[in-house]
């Protein structure tokens, strides 16, 4: 059965303080967007709260969740994994195994219920970096009968291709962004121009836990259920190993995927978090992704709404990143992990282009799951968790997505049976 | 006079039942450093009564193409923050003694330091502020330091704006309201929305503080119908593109003139 979305409001101490009703998780968050978007945020605010407590949502919500995405998604053990570094038990959560591939189908559905139901509004923008989260929203507006417009920056476009494509099949009008760094970062800006000129009919909807508040809290809500799923099934001696892990490991983009794992264990002091940015080529060469990682390009800043770690220049301009993974090559991260971070709550380190690599190989060759260039990440960076743990420790990965959308990359990358 | 009574006054000689300050809106260092200050300085003799002096900023969500390609432009000539103040200071030299509103966003601000900055634009000549990224509920801060300074900071409002924002927002703005005549982004449009003229009504109606309508205002009959139901009009996108031709600095002088006329009933 579905971890039912009530969890939500059972809010614990760390819920209840954030978001505060600023929407600010500390001193991150916040809502700073043109005046003109500020009603559709209040509303956004109104049908959240609603929706949540709303019986009838709550009960369509959890059978879409069952029998339209599959969950719960499996846990599985991954014995050769484990083997393979001679340490700790590892355990993978399968959200490449949620219809359409990824965890952002959770959130996608979520808001497009919420946004059908109780606001009756009936067309849908949002932003692509890798597809994952395009082709989700374009997923959940073909089942709702939503409009659906999503805007992919063109270098998006041309290394994820066959996401371009299944969107088109879905039904989406795919845009594509030339401007700046042609990436996720301008793919959100012109998904704002369009909610900001189209805002009486039309929802963003939003893929990660970032931007102006509700943003952040909503999609941590909708997302939590991997976190939910996870814990009871690692405690539960029948689906894992009948204990808490010991770490739990995500990748860090915008950071919804990090964000729905880490929050149910946040009150389990003794399980560490461990959240993975995009190292791109290094931190010294400046093309990368590590929000947190970089002391001098990776200060406090506010786009697209919110106050957080921003990659930006000495004058205050947005910084071009680099990753080999589209859903990871964004200049901010969620407000909540700086906040996760601040109170030394969960931990963030990087992996590279080239560990991510070795992790996709890694995972392909030891347990025959091709996971997304994204999720790679939390398995890349797994031999430096190696020498901090020991071999009765559990660690949780959360496997974000599933590879497919990255074959051309990779073929790229590397040659097979090298 | 602090820079709140400087705007003020500036609206105030322009106020009539017909009549209304016209106010510019241009990027400095668009099409170049140079012509930017050149074409403030012209735009000033034909006639504008306060400027609006753009800041560049790579992800400008609250604009149309046309500003966009423009403060892009300004960033790759290699245009910071600095230089920016740095025109101010130019053009009061210069002898402009018109009000200036820095236009920006809020991350190059906030990068530079909010007490900083504040301190650095009154030493440059600068009266005020408009930045369309920090509604009054994010902008606590940022106002009580331009209190201090006595400089303005000016709040938007938009046509999707509630009772209560209204309320919010000219209670919070000095120097005048921003009111945003168009649902999306700023850019030329052939002609004013219909509800333009209640939704002014509307905002005058609850404050002592001047309203000065912007986003698609674009030749002097608008600009003419601009004045008759608000207290200023500003222009922007359609500068920028007749800044944007190869006789840009005359093509920019004679529509200044033009809108000028218009706002000014003559
Ligand atoms: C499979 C997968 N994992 C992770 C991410 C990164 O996003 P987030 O940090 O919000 O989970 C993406 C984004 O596109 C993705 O497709």
């Amino acid at each position: 059965m579905v971890d039912q979305i009530d969890a939500i409001f059972q809010a614990d101490d760390y819920g209840v303080h954030y978001p505060d009703s600023r929407g600010r998780f500390g001193p991150y968050g916040g809502k700073y967007v043109p005046e003109t978007l500020i009603p559709a945020l209040e509303e956004l605010e109104d049908i959240h709260a609603t929706a949540m407590q709303d019986e009838d949502f709550r009960t369509e919500l959890n059978s879409l969740l069952e029998t339209y995405v599959g969950r719960p998604t499996p846990l599985t053990h991954a014995r050769r994994l484990t083997e393979h570094f001679g340490g700790p038990e590892i355990y993978l959560k399968r959200e490449d195994l949620a219809h359409t591939g990824a965890h952002k189908i959770n959130n996608a559905l979520g808001q497009a219920l919420m946004v059908k139901r109780i606001l009756g509004k009936n067309r849908v923008v949002a932003e692509t970096g890798a597809g994952q989260h395009g082709v989700a929203t374009a997923t959940a507006c073909a089942l709702l009968d939503m409009e659906c417009v999503v805007y992919m920056g063109s270098v998006d476009m041309a290394r994820q291709a066959p996401n371009v494509f299944r969107m088109r099949l879905l039904g989406a009008d795919v845009r594509e962004v030339s401007s700046g760094s042609q990436t996720l970062k301008d793919a959100i800006n012109e998904a704002i121009r369009d909610w900001v000129t189209n805002v009486p009919d039309t929802h963003y909807l939003l893929g990660s836990a970032l931007g102006p508040h509700p943003f952040p809290v909503m999609v941590r809500n909708l997302q939590s259920v991997i976190g939910r799923e996870a814990r009871r099934q690692m405690l539960d001696p029948s689906t894992g190993p009948g204990q808490l892990p010991d770490v739990v490991v995500a990748c860090v983009g915008g950071g919804s995927n990090a964000i729905g794992m880490f929050y149910p264990f946040v009150m389990d002091p003794g399980v560490r978090l461990v959240g993975v940015e995009a190292g791109g080529r290094g931190i010294d060469s400046h093309e990368h992704a590590a929000r947190f990682a970089d002391p001098k390009m990776g200060r406090l800043g506010v786009l697209h709404g919110t106050r957080s770690y921003v990659l930006q220049d000495e004058d205050g301009q947005i910084a071009l990143t680099h990753s080999i993974s589209a859903g990871l090559d964004y200049a901010s991260v969620g407000p909540e992990h700086a906040l996760l971070r601040d109170r030394e709550r969960a931990e963030y380190f990087y992996c590279t282009d080239e560990q991510a690599l070795a992790g996709f190989e890694l995972l392909c060759r030891q347990e025959g799951i091709i996971p997304a260039l994204e999720s790679a990440h939390a398995v890349g960076w797994l031999p430096e968790l190696m020498s901090d743990v020991s071999s009765d420790d559990v660690v949780l990965v959360s496997l974000s997505g599933r590879g497919d959308k990255d074959l051309d990359t990779v073929m790229a990358e590397l040659s097979p049976g090298h | 006079m602090t820079g709140v009574e400087r705007i003020r006054s500036a609206i105030a000689n322009r106020q009539g039942d017909t009549t209304a300050a016209f106010m510019p809106y241009f990027p400095s260092g668009f099409p170049s450093r140079p012509e930017s200050v050149a074409m403030m300085r012209s735009m000033a003799d034909a006639g504008a009564d306060l400027f609006e002096i753009g800041f560049p900023f790579s992800d400008p969500l609250a604009d149309g193409p046309t500003i966009q390609a423009a403060t892009h432009r300004a960033l790759l000539n290699g245009m910071k923050t600095r230089d920016c103040l740095d025109i101010a200071k130019e053009l009061r030299d210069a002898g402009i003694t018109q009000p200036f509103c820095a236009m920006s966003y809020y991350n190059p601000i906030f990068n530079y330091g909010p007490d900083r900055f504040i301190e650095d634009a009154v030493r440059a000549g600068f009266d005020g502020f408009i930045i369309p990224d920090l509604p009054p509920d994010e902008g606590q801060e940022m106002e009580e330091a331009c209190r201090e300074a006595g400089l303005a900071l000016v709040y938007l409002l938009a046509p999707s704006s509630s009772r209560e924002r209204i309320e919010l927002v000219t209670s919070r703005s000095t120097g005048f309201v921003y009111l945003v005549s168009v649902l999306g982004t700023t850019g030329a449009r052939a002609s004013l929305p219909d509800y333009l003229t209640d939704l002014v009504a509307q905002v005058r109606a609850d404050t002592d503080t001047p309203v000065c309508v912007g986003f698609g205002v674009s030749n002097g009959v608008q600009a003419a119908q601009v004045a008759s139901i608000a207290d200023g009009a500003i222009v922007g996108s359609a500068l920028v593109k007749a800044a944007d031709g190869p006789d840009g600095a005359d093509a920019v002088k004679s529509l200044a003139r033009e809108l000028a006329r218009g706002a000014h009933g003559h």
